[in-house]
């Protein structure tokens, strides 16, 4: 039995006056204790999005509807209300943000904002909390924590307070954690050492993770199963090998295909999607991906593809996959060469590349994702 | 069959060629928060409640039923008896036996002009100074910062003085009458419109597409004016419209003070309330009429200028 | 190289900005050495890709040798034109030959402008193309050439897609018809899908119109696909500077290695066998950099002499230029890497008085 099993959830927005956009549309993937899971895809593909409905932390506004369930442990999350959820975040689920510095108080030290959530999740007090406080901030990698509990945020580095979120989010031993773009804000060298810490801490404490970013390398790291969404769907679902290896879904192979390797060679052209994310097709007239897909047929139109399962667990929504890269040499070959995923784009991507991401005009784009935060000041 | 997915293919083939239609002209920023202006309610209150002040301070004088300084019950007016509406005079009479009717239209004109104009001078004034300032601190150096300084210096002075005090100050130079409000209330919003300008010209002069035109080899004047201060305007332009309700408030609470014209012919909202203060208890209607007015006016203004503010921050922008 | 190769050579260039406190009477009270002493050349018709993460200074290299930001010390001589003692109109008659595109294709934009204004702006400054429609003409060439419909020419910025916006971007640079363009973390803000479209652009671009290019990034992927020479800077300075190739198969500095083990690699049996060099601790703040190499502080392979009191300069080592004592005994595995404890870095103007709080700009959410 997974620890959490997402069910067809779906987020829509209504604004008044304007089409409804639907931020998440059918959202399926299930979580195992002590499993590193992946949700991976560009903007606006409803990742953050899915996460927040998870944890009920959507802005509540007139107009938005979620539907679907989220099961964790038996209880469906979406049916709790706001008193119970809350026990539930933090105690058993907890999330980490891209951005540390709104995560955190700013007028309030670190080591209070710690020891508030042990105290309300753990019932410690005083110097118990400050002890165990400190033992966090030790446990996360920041340096000195006794002294480090006394100051404010804006004294840390971006990476010292990622770090001291993950203090946070890991006080009470949470069964969940739910990583939305970790990473994303810091430098790379800073990115390996808060990976590395996350990996550490799933390891030692069996937590399960699930792991949103838009950078196939970080997952290619540390997630065991993968998700790839667009268009606010999870499209192909398969291990950490297989996918890279032989990613059956035209948007994955898309999505190998555009990033640029560190170990590759100079001078190799990259093979982009053509079109820009905002070209999306309806999932209820077909496959979103169909106006960007090089491997389009004319069954891709008019209903939305079957979810195709095939065997390890694997999944994909599409009715034309891309070939499997021939068993015999994935066998011989453990290492796929670069360009192998991108070589069955036949050719198009070039000649479609050219100026085809247009301007939706009068389209709401799909969706700008409402994240728990302050706006940014200009 | 092949009619419908040929059908299908062209849907998509649409779709991945959005919008391609040579015809279609871009909507600009202005044309787009105009677009949301029109959307939002509270602007349109606002805009329906300016346009009818509007059209009666324009026109409404040369359609009263009297002349507002003409005293239609003249030696029969006492204190406790002041007549009130009936047909021949709509809002009533007034402790002289003027009617308050045509008082409060012609009235609406000396109210909307004081707004106007005062609101004016401080634009005209602030948005100079502060565009100066804007411009020097912008395009830096030694002399552009000393010349920010110095002006920057001078706008603070001006908002370290009581906005009152101020005025009292000019009325007290220049004489009570209507001019002086204009002058003293504009004067109070230099700052705010040269702070307001100032600030924005600076941001945008940091700006990356700023910084694109000095790597293009626009020279640096053009670049101010092309770019700078386009971008700049929109805050400027909404306090315009909330200072203009402002303007009004201060300009009846000066004439209140008898600051204001002295000239008991031409009336003024402020003025009226002033006059109508001894009479309260008999005649509420009175006092109650002309501060309606400034509130109602006060809050055309208010709304529509919020809602400018909404269409124009780039921030509720999807 | 002989001169002519050479399209632009940077020696010893230093961008210093002072710290200023004080209301009414500013004085300085420090400088931050974003730029501090970087020699380097281009040659003409090749990509040199500068690597590093955010504060090590590398826009503001790229700034300051298209003179954007005045530098404190230095030369930048563009094909044989010294740009750093030019007089302002000569200089701005320079610009049209250098040109640059931005990271944010939004903020870089004049959202108040349609795109026709936009590329026309730059012809009017230098007077290229007499008439309207001559302007037209080059306008015209210029969408074709980067992928652009001549229906944008009447839209606002706005009502494009990002990958659409950097090609506004790359328009402008490109209309004056420029020899050198520095671009300025030219991905970093698209979706990963519409980078690699930018990507084969500019690879484009130079094969059919010879450009030069100075590519500023902090995603070494991308530097290393799209340079013909990759210089990494750290603090300041250029640490190591190789051929694309070189520097992922040998990278000398200790620095390059930590940054080539850090970045991701799409492929779980590569993750999986890399070793990874964790640094420790946080990039040190350019107003107050460490003495010496500036890398000692959180270096693995830092030794007791020379590393903290005797800054390196760039050597030639069989083909790379490395910043480093002991780039050899580290090749050799002569030296072996050591743990290094993190010390705590203040972010920039922060933390100089721990009780003081500055106006918080927000308020948080509490989780």
């Amino acid at each position: 039995m997974a620890l959490l099993e997402v069910e067809d959830i779906s987020v829509t927005f209504a604004r008044r006056g304007q089409r409804a956009v639907h931020a998440v549309d059918g959202v399926s993937f299930s979580v195992d204790a002590g499993e590193v899971v992946g949700l991976v895809g560009e903007s606006g593909c409803g990742k953050s999005v899915t996460s927040l409905a998870i944890m009920g932390l959507l802005p509540k506004q007139p107009g938005l509807r979620v539907g679907g369930k989220a099961v964790f442990d038996g209880t469906d999350l979406l049916q709790l209300d706001d008193r119970s959820r809350r026990d539930i975040r933090g105690r058993d689920i907890a999330m980490i943000f891209q951005d540390p510095l709104s995560s955190l108080n700013p007028v309030i030290p670190i080591g209070l904002q710690v020891t508030e959530v042990l105290t309300r999740h753990r019932g410690m007090k005083g110097d118990v909390a400050a002890k165990e406080a400190a033992a966090l901030l030790d446990r996360v990698g920041i340096p000195d924590p006794k002294r480090r509990l006394k100051e404010y945020p804006h004294q840390l580095s971006g990476g010292m307070r990622q770090r001291a979120l993950i203090a946070m989010a890991v006080a009470c031993q949470p069964r969940l954690l739910i990583a939305d773009e970790p990473t994303t804000a810091l430098d790379v060298t800073i990115q390996a050492q808060i990976l590395e810490l996350l990996k550490d801490l799933v390891r030692d404490s069996g937590t399960a993770l699930v792991m949103i970013t838009h950078d196939l390398g970080v997952v290619a790291g540390m997630c065991e199963t993968i998700n790839v969404l667009y268009g606010g769907r999870v499209v192909e679902t398969a291990r950490r090998r297989p996918l890279f290896r032989e990613p059956r879904h035209p948007y994955t192979v898309g999505l190998l295909g555009s990033v640029p390797r560190l170990d590759a060679g100079r001078g190799e052209r990259l093979n982009p999607i053509p079109g820009s994310v905002r070209d999306l097709l309806p999932w209820q007239e077909g496959c979103a991906f169909a106006p960007r897909c090089t491997r389009r047929v004319d069954a891709c139109v008019g209903e939305p593809p079957e979810l195709v399962l095939a065997h390890d667990g694997r999944s994909y929504r599409c009715v034309n996959p891309a070939p499997l890269p021939g068993l015999a040499r994935a066998a011989d070959a453990p290492v796929p060469a670069k360009s192998e995923p991108a070589a069955t784009a036949d050719g198009t991507g070039q000649a479609a590349e050219a100026g085809t991401d247009v301007p939706a005009a009068g389209k709401p784009a799909s969706g700008p994702v409402p994240a728990p935060r302050e706006e940014e000041k200009p | 069959m092949t009619i419908i997915s040929r059908k299908k293919k062209e849907k998509i083939d649409r779709l991945a060629e959005l919008a391609a239609r040579d015809d279609e002209r871009g909507v600009s920023l202005w044309q787009e928060a105009f677009r949301r202006l029109r959307r939002n309610p509270a602007a349109i209150v606002g805009a329906v409640v300016l346009g009818l002040f509007v059209i009666v301070s324009v026109v409404g004088p040369f359609l009263v039923p009297y002349a507002p300084e003409a005293q239609l019950w003249k030696g029969e007016i006492r204190v406790g008896f002041i007549p009130g509406v009936r047909a021949e005079n709509w809002f009533g009479l007034d402790h002289i036996g003027r009617d308050q009717f045509s008082r409060m239209v012609v009235g609406a004109r000396q109210t909307l002009l004081v707004g106007v104009v005062a609101t004016m001078i401080g634009l005209a004034v602030g948005s100079l100074i502060g565009g100066i300032a804007g411009a020097a601190a912008g395009l830096g150096g030694r002399w552009g910062r000393a010349v920010d300084n110095v002006l920057m210096r001078f706008i603070d002075m001006l908002l370290a003085m009581p906005s009152l005090l101020l005025a009292i100050s000019i009325a007290a130079i220049l004489g009570a009458s209507l001019t002086t409000v204009m002058i003293a209330v504009g004067t109070v919003s230099v700052p705010v419109f040269a702070r307001l300008l100032r600030g924005a010209m600076i941001a945008q002069s940091n700006s990356d597409y700023v910084l694109a035109a000095t790597s293009l080899g626009v020279r640096k004047p053009k670049i101010a004016l092309a770019h700078v201060v386009p971008n700049s305007l929109a805050p400027v332009i909404v306090q315009a419209t909330l200072t203009l309700a402002t303007a009004i408030i201060e300009a009846a609470a000066l004439s209140f003070l008898g600051l204001g014209n002295n000239d008991a012919s031409i009336p003024e909202w402020g003025m009226m309330l002033a006059d109508a203060q001894r009479y309260i208890d008999i005649a509420p209607r009175l006092a109650i009429l002309p501060a309606l007015g400034i509130i109602i006016t006060a809050l055309g203004f208010t709304l529509l200028g919020e809602a400018m503010r909404e269409a124009l921050d780039p921030k509720l922008r999807k | 190289m002989t001169g002519s190769d050479v399209l632009v050579e940077v020696r010893d260039l230093k961008v210093h900005f002072p710290i200023k406190r004080g209301v009414l009477f500013e004085r300085t009270v420090g400088h931050v050495k974003a730029v501090d002493g970087v020699d380097l050349s281009i040659p003409r018709g090749k990509t040199y890709g500068l690597v590093g993460e955010s504060g090590c200074g590398k826009s503001t290299l790229g700034r300051a040798l298209l003179q954007l930001t005045p530098p404190t010390a230095g030369e930048v001589s563009f094909d044989g034109v010294e740009l750093t003692t030019l007089a302002p109109g000569k200089l701005r008659t320079m610009r049209k030959r250098m040109q640059m595109i931005f990271q944010d294709p939004m903020s870089s934009l004049d959202p108040r402008q349609n795109v026709e204004s936009i590329l026309t702006e730059g012809l009017q400054a230098h007077g290229i193309g007499g008439n309207r429609d001559e302007r037209r003409k080059i306008i015209a060439e210029t969408l074709d050439k980067v992928g652009l419909p001549r229906w944008a020419l009447s839209r606002y910025p706005h009502e494009f897609s990002g990958g659409q916006r950097q090609r506004i971007g790359i328009a402008r640079a490109l209309v004056l018809g420029p020899e050198l363009i520095v671009a300025d973390e030219p991905v970093s803000a698209l979706d990963v899908s519409i980078q690699a479209q930018v990507v084969n652009l500019l690879d484009e671009l130079q094969d059919n119109l010879g450009l030069t290019y100075l590519v500023i990034a902090h995603d070494l992927a991308v530097v290393r696909h799209i340079s013909d020479i990759v210089g990494v800077m750290y603090l300041g300075g250029l640490v190591e500077e190789a051929p694309s190739d070189r520097l992922y198969t040998e990278p000398l500095h200790p620095y390059t290695r930590a940054l080539m083990s850090a970045v991701p690699v799409p492929d779980p049996d590569v993750e999986d066998r890399r070793e990874r060099i964790l640094l420790a601790g946080d990039l040190p703040s350019p107003a107050n950099p460490p003495s010496g190499c500036r890398f000692h502080t959180r270096c693995p392979w830092a030794q007791p002499t020379r590393c903290a009191d005797e800054r390196p300069v760039l050597r030639e080592i069989g083909g790379s230029r490395v910043a480093c004592h002991f780039a050899e005994q580290i090749a050799s595995g002569e030296l072996r890497p050591h743990k290094v404890s993190a010390e705590i870095v203040r972010p920039e103007g922060e933390g100089e008085e721990p009780g003081v709080v500055s106006a918080p700009s927000e308020p948080g959410s509490f989780v």
